[in-house]
């Protein structure tokens, strides 16, 4: 029988090694962004690198420290950690500092800290700890209900200092209420809304209404037994094609100006109002110009002569597809899916649900990091500025992923505790 | 309660994971192993922003001469982070420069940043870069911009066009339209118009390959902006009479301000020594401003506006207004005088006595306008001597003296017109008309500028009301005209008492006595008056005001020659000879010019007349 007391051994080190390599890598991509010919000091704190590092060494006292504290404590403060969030939020919109167009910065001396990053792990601890009740269960309306609630009202007030990004990113969350038995249906038909919803603002709802009255003309010459329940398909048809027409209704009419501007921004759909367009060139340019085995470390022309904005913070993948190719490009990707599989792993392996559901609500938010932030580079989602887990340059967002990841080791690690 | 498991549901998580990242490995193999054309742009592309710099205003006079045009030069620019392998010893000699002068150069730009362009050298003529430009590829990191300078038609007026020099930080903090090393009008129309003659920078970003050759528009112009040319100017200067008025100040220290009275429009304003406008242009600008900036005689102050003088014996015209709007003269007051010997004030020179307002203006007396000041301080209308000098006081005022001209002219000097409380101060509350008497006859305290001059004889030409003197006719876009120009403003003197002081005007010349009768001339009839003022620092200033045709002015002009003397012997003459050039166009009076055009007043070189 294992020994209980000793914390350390039951560590995971595989997510330990994994989360090290990624800050690593992202370390390294940061200096070969950001130095210059003018000072070769790795501590110069005048520099970007310089100043990571400095967060690195801070993010694994964090995670040490999260490490030697009581398990529990966590999920004994969960909400006391959510109402503090939200005034902290709150009066982030009050007193806060605007960077690049967003108020969610507070100025403490000369370092910005952003409490948007930090709101997402105590998000993922409040759902964990009020989805673990006994009595809960994912088919009542009140839990449902409920639950949207606690990712809706951190969401809202970020979208209030206008970070879309990492508003957006409380739309993840889904992934733990699905894993927790929300109707799947609910969901399919959510993602067939947004879809149908954007598809619209696209193509216009002439068009739509149309396609979908041609698509149920199509279903039923192809799916002869479908013809049976032609009442329930008809009555789909009518009410997309009554949503279609409604969203429409909605955009024109309820929505301000600014905020139809900020969603046809985010659909693609209006390019260069900050410049975006030209990014997302520069970015694939600079990723396609790598080639199968990159141009080699810090001989990025591109990268290393500033051609791409944003390069150490939202688009630090370009760095490592100019430099390090597809190869590099493939084992960036690989780390990530490794560390998100094990991750689901070390969830499924729990005995609490809080552990369980905490342990989605990091792979939620980590994933979905991991993939708009890649998919914009790559030009396959639109530009939102979130940053590469572990990687971007910041030191909040690094201490707010490390605190997100090592609260879910450390929960692992005592999972035997836990009756 | 019996609660489902859904742990089945982890596949399902997991497939979807696996998917993205499937979707993005195939997606980076094509854009990195299969699609060449990144590699392919990436390789011979850079971006570079290229600022397109608008074409300034032109700027035309009255009668739509040109005057100011734009010339174009070039700029060459670096990028030190891309300069790669290029020969310096090529390099300068294509563009004449030394070696040392090249390492400096790089080595500031170096400084400003590794990444941003900054100018290497700036303002290279056609001539200079010709040889450079066709040799351009060889050198990485190098490109040029095209700029305008100014270009001058004529090599007069350089006071009140002003000049262009580069932003300062001042100027780049209060406008972020503004980038280090933009130009910005320093000076007079150039400073004053900047916004309208400055137009809109565009913005273009081009691609280009690595041998530094622009290969075209990034996303066809998709974020170029077009840079909109300035809007053109037309000033109220008549060149003709601008250039005349340069010629007969030169060789001596001063200024003219010629003004239209019915519009308010300035004609001409000279101050001279004057210099060639073009001097200020261009590389040499620096060097040329130092020069003139430490000439003993100050060129590069506009005497016109920031030369102060005491009006002398032009502003008794003013006190005879004063005097006949308080009623404490008419038109047949008689004073005597007693020549040299008179108390407390001496007249220049013993003269018929007593006069008439009239004659007292025609003749210049000092011993008429010194009781009729005491008069006016004295009056039974106010009791009270304090009271009455106020009221003189804003009187004074309502002529625009002791006071900025709200008009387009930067870097005004208001004079002064000293108040009570001035008085007050300096007397201890204890003094009265005796106390001020200078005043009576434009001395002590009383400074006025050229223009303010000019202003006031066009008052009194208009017999009583004024437009803000001031340059803008018109500019290509209407609605930046001005309406503050064609607002009326009264002063406070009834018409009917100008009708007297404008016939004293006119015997200045018509009369035998009157001070400027030498100057008289049958092509047109003239109104004036002389000063001279006495000058503690030298010989005195010749002043004259004046003003033509008399029935229907179209010229008011003030003329000052410092240490010239008498008013009549130097500031009359000028005066009444800008004014037939402007009225008649040709000059009758062809010896009189010639004595003013060759009087030397700088290098004594030239006998008293």
């Amino acid at each position: 029988m294992r020994r209980r007391d000793k914390i350390f051994g039951e560590l995971d080190w595989i997510s330990i090694l994994l989360y090290l390599v990624l800050v690593v890598f992202g370390w390294l991509s940061i200096y070969s962004a950001t130095s210059n010919d003018f000072s070769r000091n790795l501590f110069d704190l005048s520099q970007r690198y310089g100043k990571q590092l400095m967060w690195i060494g801070f993010a694994l006292l964090l995670a040490l420290f999260i490490l030697v504290i009581d398990a529990k404590f966590f999920s004994a403060f969960a909400y006391v950690f959510y109402f503090l969030m939200i005034g902290v939020l709150i009066s982030v919109l009050i007193y806060g500092k605007t960077v690049a167009g967003s108020k969610s910065w507070f100025q403490v001396g000369s370092f910005a800290i952003q409490p948007a990053e930090f709101a997402k792990f105590v998000t993922a601890l409040t759902l964990a700890k009020y989805l673990n009740g006994l009595n809960m269960d994912m088919r009542q309306l009140k839990t449902k209900v409920l639950s949207i609630v606690i990712l809706a009202i951190p969401a809202i007030l970020i979208l209030l200092q206008n970070d879309t990004g990492s508003a957006l990113v409380y739309f993840s969350f889904v992934l733990v209420l699905f894993r927790e038995g929300f109707s799947g249906i609910i969901i399919v038909i959510g993602v067939m809304m947004a879809f149908l919803f954007i598809v619209t603002l696209w193509f216009g709802e002439l068009y739509m209404a149309g396609a979908l009255v041609l698509l149920v003309l199509v279903v039923f010459a192809l799916l002869r037994n479908i013809r049976k329940k032609w009442r329930l398909v008809m009555a789909i048809l009518a009410l997309s094609v009554a949503f279609v027409f409604s969203v429409n209704y909605a955009f024109e009419k309820v929505l301000e100006p600014h905020q139809k501007t900020r969603i046809l921004v985010l659909l693609g759909m209006k390019k260069d109002i900050h410049g975006a367009g030209y990014n997302v060139n520069q970015a694939k340019i600079a990723i396609g110009s790598g080639g199968l085995t990159g141009k080699g470390y810090r001989k990025g022309m591109l990268t290393h002569n500033r051609f791409v904005p944003e390069q150490s913070t939202d688009f630090i993948f370009c760095t490592i597809g100019e430099e390090r190719g597809f190869v590099g490009s493939f084992v960036l990707i690989l780390l990530f899916v490794a560390l998100l599989v094990r991750l689901v792993f070390l969830a499924e392996r729990q005995r609490s649900s809080f552990s369980r559901i905490y342990g989605y609500g990091v792979v939620s938010v980590l994933f979905f990091h991991f993939a708009v932030n890649i998919g914009m580079t790559i030009g396959l989602a639109p530009v939102v500025g979130i940053p590469l887990p572990f990687f971007s340059y910041g030191g909040s967002s690094l201490w707010a992923f490390t605190i997100l990841l090592f609260i879910f080791i450390k929960q692992d690690a005592n999972r035997l505790n836990v009756l | 309660m019996y609660k489902k498991d859904y742990s089945d549901r982890k596949y399902f998580i997991i497939g979807f994971i696996v998917l993205i990242a499937i979707g993005f490995v195939v997606r980076l193999f094509y854009l990195q192993v299969i699609d060449n054309s990144y590699k392919l742009s990436a390789k011979n592309i850079a971006l570079r922003t290229e600022i397109a710099y608008p074409a300034r205003g032109r700027i035309y006079d009255r009668n739509s001469d040109l005057l100011v045009f734009n010339d174009a030069v070039y700029d060459l620019m670096v990028i030190p982070g891309q300069v790669k392998n290029i020969d310096t010893t090529k390099f300068c000699k294509l563009l004449n420069i030394g070696k040392k002068y090249f390492i400096r150069r790089l080595k500031k730009a170096k400084h400003y940043s590794y990444y941003k362009p900054s100018v290497f050298t700036k303002q290279l003529s056609k001539r200079e870069f010709g040889p450079f430009e066709e040799k351009l590829y060889e050198f990485q990191g190098f490109y040029y911009q095209t700029r305008t300078l100014r270009h001058y038609v004529h090599p007069i007026a350089a006071h009140l066009l002003g000049s262009i020099g580069e932003v300062n930080l001042r100027d780049l903090k209060k406008d972020s339209y503004y980038r280090q090393g933009d130009y910005i009008g320093k000076s007079g129309i150039e400073r004053f118009y900047e916004k309208v003659l400055r137009g809109k920078k565009g913005s273009k970003i081009v691609e280009v390959d690595v041998h530094n050759r622009v290969t075209g528009s990034f996303q066809n112009g998709k974020f170029d902006t077009l840079a909109i040319p300035g809007d053109n100017l037309y000033l109220s200067i008549d060149y003709r009479l601008q250039a005349y008025g340069e010629k007969l100040m030169q060789n001596k220290v001063g200024s003219i301000v010629a003004i239209e009275p019915s519009s308010g429009e300035i004609l001409s304003m000279v101050s001279s020594p004057c210099f060639d406008p073009s001097l200020l242009v261009g590389r040499q600008r620096s060097e040329n401003y130092n020069m003139l900036l430490h000439d003993t005689l100050h060129p590069l102050l506009n005497r016109a506006v920031n030369g102060t003088y005491p009006p002398g014996s032009t502003f008794k015209l003013i006190n005879a207004l004063i005097g006949l709007q308080e009623g404490v003269v008419t038109k047949h007051t008689l004073f005597s005088c007693q020549g040299t010997q008179s108390k407390p004030i001496a007249c220049s020179h013993n003269h018929r006595s007593p006069l008439s307002l009239k004659d007292a203006i025609a003749i210049s007396c000092n011993s008429y306008f010194w009781k009729t000041f005491k008069a006016i301080l004295h009056s039974s209308k106010y009791n009270n001597v304090h009271k009455a000098y106020h009221e003189w006081y804003l009187k004074v005022r309502s002529f625009g003296l002791g006071k900025k001209l709200d008009t387009d002219i930067p870097y005004q000097r208001s004079g002064n017109i000293p108040d009570n409380a001035y008085f007050d101060k300096l007397y201890h509350k204890s003094w009265d008309a005796l106390t001020v008497r200078s005043l009576s006859i434009g001395q002590g305290e009383i400074l006025v500028t050229p223009i303010q001059l000019a202003n006031m004889v066009a008052i009194i030409a208009n017999k009583g009301w004024y437009y803000p003197p001031h340059f803008l006719k018109s500019t290509e876009s209407i609605d930046t005209t001005s309406a503050k120009y064609h607002k009326r403003i009264n002063c406070l003197i009834d018409t009917t008492y100008f009708k007297i002081v404008q016939d004293a005007m006119k015997k200045v010349f018509n009369n035998d006595e009157g001070t400027a009768h030498f100057y008289q001339t049958p092509l047109f009839s003239q109104a004036g008056k002389t000063g001279t003022v006495q000058n503690p620092h030298g010989k005195d200033h010749s002043i004259f005001v004046a003003f033509a045709p008399v029935e229907h002015p179209k010229i008011a002009i003030a003329v000052i020659v410092e240490n010239a003397g008498y008013g009549s012997t130097w500031a009359a003459p000028v005066a009444s000879l800008m004014m037939e050039k402007y009225i008649r166009d040709t000059i009758s009076r062809k010896q009189l010019e010639k004595r003013i055009m060759e009087g030397d007043l700088i290098h004594n070189k030239t006998k008293k007349h």
